[in-house]
């Protein structure tokens, strides 16, 4: 299964962003092999909509669970559509690497 | 041809809405009857809260066009996506799924030019009301109320300004706070705007942003000193060194506040606030007969 997980950087060691349509990176990863990708987002400057854009690419990565901060009412709705299952992470100071140990246990 | 008058600020609270009222209510007892208020802060109107026997003429519901995507005829191609400013459309190709958003689409448009396919089909969703009232005070008031939620501002206004076909000697704009769009489309076609500003650093600071944007927009407009007492001498010397006309200074006055904090703002006006508005309105005539190049006045 695949998990999005909103980042500051392109890099597994990039601090865990905490906003989601406002994200810089997105990580994808695979559960399975533990494979990691970074997407920069494009919309993290958008005036408006880049909740809903960010659901868009979250549905687009094949992403079943995203992990990210908290969530707008527009991202919320789209991904509530597609069964995305939403995660949020309240704690600071966290590390992308931090998140995908916690996932592979 | 109506002659327009916006009654700004930049910063809120400083008495727009305040000037507003009792400026259509000197203009109706000192020059013509034929004046109208139009509340143009369509987020929040509040003018009709200070006419409390208003009685309402007609309501009129506004709608935006909204476009609708229809999935049996959409090919997916997502030129629609990428021809929106706004983000309003998510396509989905392997989902088979297209739709707009409603709140975050401007009607702009620019979707049903970008569909080679027959897909969008533009449907009209309503934004709000245009409620026109008679209040016993000139021609009365009328007032945009944008649904809570709605980005259209600017269509509300628009559609606002477009509902007043009849001719009136004055309009009288109660424009909303800022400095941002529905602020530029309050003043846009206006003969002549009304500042009001409060002798304190946030008055000063957002009567500098309103001044530069209507320097920028070439339009006439003085400044009403509002909360006169406040403060320091900042504003002054602003508008001295600038050479900006004060139109009026209107007292601080406890009373007042508590008046118009019980929906209370037109009667038993003290004496020096009325000499301000008439002072307001003095100013108004003159600017009105320079702008007309006439000598007489012709109501």
């Amino acid at each position: 299964m695949k998990t999005l997980i909103t980042s500051t950087g392109g890099s597994i060691d990039a601090s865990f962003d905490k906003r989601y349509g406002r994200a810089a990176w997105f990580c994808l990863l695979d559960e399975e092999s533990g494979k990691t990708e970074f997407f920069e987002n494009e919309n993290v400057n958008a005036t408006g909509g880049a909740g809903t854009k960010a659901a868009e690419k979250t549905v687009e990565l094949g992403a079943r669970k995203v992990i990210s901060g908290d969530f707008g009412p527009k991202a919320k709705d789209l991904l509530d559509k597609f069964n995305v299952q939403m995660v949020i992470i309240e704690e600071d100071d966290l590390t992308i690497g931090d998140i995908v140990k916690r996932i592979k246990g | 041809m109506s002659y327009k008058i916006a009654i700004a600020s930049g910063k809120g609270g400083t008495g727009k809405t305040t000037v507003s009222v009792n400026l259509q209510k000197a203009i109706a007892s000192e020059l013509t009857s034929g004046v109208l208020l139009a509340d143009c802060d369509v987020e929040e109107p509040n003018d009709r809260i200070f006419f409390s026997d208003a009685t309402i003429i007609s309501e009129e519901e506004v709608h935006q066009m909204v476009p609708e995507i229809d999935t049996d005829k959409c090919t997916f191609c997502r030129k629609c996506v990428e021809y929106c400013e706004f983000n309003a459309i998510v396509v989905l190709p392997p989902a088979g799924f297209a739709e707009v958003n409603t709140s975050l689409c401007h009607s702009c448009g620019a979707c049903s030019v970008a569909c080679q396919d027959g897909a969008i089909n533009e449907k009209p969703v309503p934004v709000g009301e245009i409620t026109r009232m008679d209040t016993g005070i000139g021609a009365g008031l009328t007032e945009g109320n944008l649904k809570v939620g709605s980005a259209m501002q600017t269509l509300m206004i628009k559609e606002l300004k477009k509902s007043i076909t009849e001719d009136y000697d004055v309009v009288l704009y109660d424009a909303p706070p800022g400095t941002s769009c529905p602020v530029v489309e309050t003043v846009a076609d206006v003969d002549y705007v009304v500042l009001v500003t409060e002798p304190t650093p946030f008055g000063l600071n957002d009567l500098m942003l309103m001044v530069e944007l209507l320097v920028n927009l070439d339009k006439p407009f003085g400044v009403v000193i509002n909360k006169a007492g406040l403060g320091n001498r900042d504003v002054y010397e602003f508008l001295n060194e600038q050479n900006i006309d004060i139109l009026a200074e209107i007292p601080f006055n406890k009373a007042y506040a508590g008046k118009y904090a019980s929906g209370d703002l037109l009667t038993d006006i003290d004496q020096e606030t009325t000499e301000s508005y008439k002072k307001i309105v003095k100013s108004i005539e003159e600017r009105y007969l320079q702008y007309e190049g006439s000598n007489y006045f012709k109501w």
